[in-house]
């Protein structure tokens, strides 16, 4: 436990990062309208785009906390406006899922989000990561023990 | 499907030199785009490229200050050719703006245009992070060699060629819709149009006369209504709803229930005797509740097709087993109380989505009153009000007496450029239908006191600004700058105060008028959601569908082969909605008469050695792609390509890992989630955190 010794000093310098999986449709829009609007947001988000938030396979969500990521977004559109119909169901449950299984493996629910952000809502997208950043950096990096 | 046409094979010009073969180790070509000063201005260029150009794979690396120019597209096939690049990284703007451009662009060179990764640096980096210039810069890396990473391991995907059905699906008989379909049907193509009231028309039908040119707007737009019911590749199916569409770009199937109207239309010959005999009279909602109608009716006069329906809810009949009095008045026995909604199905290569508008609704404890004061109004109240085939003749009535207004005040931006109430946007016409009406009143009574109480005066269309200038010199119409803060109601007289701060006065003042009409802004119509979802189709902040782009693809929608015309993608006057649904039918005839049309091969795939046939993606799709085959290892999953939409939700689920998501396998993801997560040092969290725990051992 003694290497826990230094976490003040990490803390200062300490720049979450931030793994967004965004539906081409809605959220990876909404995340262009910010960008087209100008809004401003941290920088520690780094967005992956897939078709659908469907697409996200649960082991995408693990492999980032596992390969030090310090928050995941999944977003899709909101619920009954999928453009797949109902890609987006699959990804609540599985949101459902990994927020239990995260929390019980030590992981702060702060850290994992499902979020549904439509295709017109660049504010949304920007306030979310905002969120989550402001959120992280209460937190501090991932405790060793959590990482379990 | 059959015969698929591999899209990198059949250009003649393409140069003959043979490509490496995939197999071999990547070559990659990297070019960051500056666009002008819209990522250079934020971010450290030379040093992304720098950062870049040393990762594994990269064999040239290049700036460029506009790469989707003819500059920027030849300077990339150049180094193609030039380093035998065999995929290439453009990292630019978003993929949703120029990836076909892009793809294109390396299909030139020879490329498989597949072969292309996008990587987002102006709006989801420097527009973004503008202030941060540093950490921008550093992101901005870090996108470039995720882009890396999945270019290195993307493979050669064929888009297949399908056929367009030579027919189109036209929502909405607007003057938008109307005008799309005739458009369509006069270059030679089958059209459906749909329309929920029980005639075409739309908002231009209840317009008295149009801005800034003062036309009678149904004797503009009436001869098109009847061109559109004759035309022989018209089939007009009015009082319908669209219940479903399904498929894809020139191929789709769509549902239309045909509401009974409880008349046969074929038998009905409009001739009106079944409402003369009718018992019942309710509101005219096409008069704008001032009129009435009886419960068998047609809207308005010029209505199409002149066929009478029966308003179930009103209709004695329905409620008590009793009346019948209109079968007794038909001569034709057209009328059928056991009428049933009927389901159609058609089959259609595009669609065009002309759902038009609802006209703002002013809340119920508003300040100005319109739910207490009978003589408040809305703009298209006064429409119906001041027309010709109105309830009452063209003569323009207060509602609380029938008498002759002599004071009128309009109000300006009611339900528009309000933040409060949602609606930040300007409903481009308000002003000019103001002007328009002034003109009309003082046309009819000359003596009218008309005033204008207005925030901004928007006349920024052919011929506006004269109008504006016209009501004021020749008609002597006051504009009063200022919001209106407070009406009050003279009980005795039914006139109305109006209590206001004219700026440009810097003064309150309180002024009697007999009338006030309050020019209510556009919104989206509630139908237009509902097609929405229908559609699959996104929506603007201001709630109106959201075109593919701003300025470029303002007709097209995200969807493929899905276009807009009207007022569903935003409030505009007549020549810009009838514009635009010139535009929209020019659009699905440019698809149509191509007879076959490309789709993105971004389809699953089903590894059967992996399959064990659990049939988890036949739950999984929402379309029924996946199909179970029997084979010599047994029951095994397929995916029907044609039925595919992509989304990779089957992929997900998958337990076997048996599924391919062209163009985002789990391999290429999981490639971008490592890249992200390296640090300086190329190793990721966990790796400097063994390296670490490896040292204090």
């Amino acid at each position: 436990m003694e290497k826990e010794a230094d976490p003040g000093e990490e803390q200062s310098t300490y720049d979450p990062k931030i793994i967004a999986f965004c539906c081409n449709w809605c959220s990876y829009a909404g995340a262009d309208l910010a960008g087209t609007t100008r809004l401003q947001y941290p920088t520690n988000v780094r967005i992956i785009r897939v078709m659908c938030s469907g697409r996200v396979d649960p082991a995408f969500v693990l492999k980032a906390f596992a390969l030090g990521a310090d928050g995941v977004i999944v977003a899709g559109c909101h619920p009954s406006d999928c453009h797949y119909i109902n890609g987006n169901e699959k990804t609540a449950m599985r949101g459902t899922f990994l927020t239990e299984f995260l929390e019980e493996a030590g992981l702060e629910p702060q850290r994992f989000k499902v979020e549904w952000i439509a295709g017109s809502e660049g504010r949304k997208f920007a306030d979310v990561v905002k969120r989550m950043v402001d959120e992280l950096q209460v937190l501090g990096p991932i405790s060793e023990e959590g990482e379990q | 499907m059959s015969s698929p046409e591999p899209l990198g094979e059949n250009d003649a010009e393409r140069p003959q030199e043979p490509r490496r073969k995939t197999s071999q180790a990547p070559r990659i070509g990297v070019f960051v785009c500056h666009c002008g000063s819209n990522i250079a201005g934020t971010v450290d260029m030379p040093k992304v490229t720098e950062a870049v150009e040393k990762v594994p794979g990269v064999v040239v690396a290049k700036e460029n200050k506009y790469t989707c120019s003819d500059l920027g597209q030849d300077e990339i096939i150049k180094a193609i050719k030039e380093n035998d690049v065999d995929r290439v990284v453009v990292a630019a703007c978003s993929p949703r703006m120029h990836e076909p451009t892009f793809r294109s662009c390396i299909k030139e060179a020879g490329l498989n245009p597949y072969m292309l990764q996008m990587v987002n640096l102006r709006e989801q980096c420097s527009w973004v992070h503008s202030r941060e210039k540093e950490k921008a810069t550093e992101k901005a890396a870090d996108l470039v060699k995720m882009g890396i990473a999945k270019a290195a391991r993307l493979e050669p995907l064929e888009a297949r060629e399908v056929p367009v059905e030579q027919s189109s699906l036209v929502i909405g008989g607007g003057v938008a819709g109307i005008q799309a379909a005739l458009d369509l049907a006069q270059m030679g193509f089958k059209v459906y149009l749909v329309e929920s009231e029980p005639s075409i028309g739309g908002r231009m039908a209840q317009l008295d006369k149009t801005f800034p040119t003062g036309d009678c707007a149904i004797c503009i737009l009436a001869p098109k209504m009847v061109e559109l019911s004759r035309h022989p590749n018209i089939t007009l199916l009015s009082y319908s709803e669209v219940e479903d569409v399904t498929g894809f770009i020139g191929n789709y199937d769509v549902k239309i229930r045909r509401k009974a109207r409880y008349v046969v239309e074929d038998k009905c010959v409009g001739c009106g005797e079944c409402a003369d005999a009718c018992p019942v009279k309710v509101d005219n909602k096409f008069d704008m509740g001032f009129g009435k109608r009886k419960a068998i009716y047609v809207p308005f006069p010029q209505a199409v097709p002149l066929k009478y329906t029966i308003d179930r809810e009103n209709c004695i009949y329905f409620k008590t087993g009793k009346c019948k009095s209109c079968v007794k008045a038909c001569a034709n026995e057209a009328i059928d109380h056991e009428m049933e909604d009927e389901i159609v199905d058609v089959k259609v290569g595009t669609i065009i989505c002309a759902t038009g508008f609802d006209i703002y609704v002013p809340m119920k404890r508003g300040v100005y009153k319109y739910w207490e004061y009978q003589n408040v109004i809305t703009g298209l109240e006064l429409e119906r009000l001041l027309n010709a085939s109105g309830p009452t003749g063209g003569h323009l009535i207060r509602p609380s007496d029938g008498e002759t207004p002599r004071r009128v005040a309009f109000i300006q931006c009611v339900g528009s450029r309000n933040k409060k109430i949602g609606t930040d946007y300007c409903s481009r016409v308000c002003c000019m239908y103001s002007m328009k009406n002034a003109q009309i009143i003082k046309e009819h009574e000359p003596d009218t006191e008309i005033a204008v109480y207005y925030n901004d005066i928007r006349a920024f269309g052919k011929g506006f600004e004269e109008l504006y200038h016209r009501v004021r010199e020749e008609y002597g119409i006051e504009f009063i700058r200022g919001r209106p803060a407070k009406l009050s109601e003279n009980p005795e007289t039914n006139s109305i105060t109006i209590r206001a701060e004219e700026t440009l006065l810097n003064k309150i003042t309180e002024r009697e008028f007999d009338l006030i009409v309050l020019s209510t802004g556009l919104k989206p119509s509630e139908g237009s959601l509902k097609i929405g979802k229908i559609l699959s189709l996104s929506l603007s902040p201001d709630g109106f569908f959201m075109e593919a782009h701003p300025k470029l693809r303002p007709v097209d929608t995200a969807v493929e082969g899905i276009y807009l015309a009207g007022c569903a993608q935003g409030p505009k006057d007549i020549p810009d909605s009838v514009a635009q649904a010139k535009a929209a039918a020019a659009s699905a005839a440019s698809i149509m008469s191509g007879k076959k049309v490309k789709i993105e091969p971004l389809t699953a795939l089903v590894d059967e050695e992996l399959c064990i046939g659990c049939e988890l993606c036949v739950d999984m799709c929402p379309y029924g792609a996946p199909e179970m085959v029997e084979s010599e290892k047994g029951t095994r999953a397929r995916i029907v390509e044609a039925l595919c939409h992509g989304c990779g939700t089957c992929v997900a689920a998958c337990p076997q890992k048996a599924i391919k998501a062209n163009q985002f396998t789990d391999e290429q993801i999981a490639s971008e989630i490592v890249s992200a997560l390296e640090g300086e040092d190329g190793a990721t969290g966990e790796e400097r955190k063994a390296s670490k725990k490896a040292e204090e051992a």
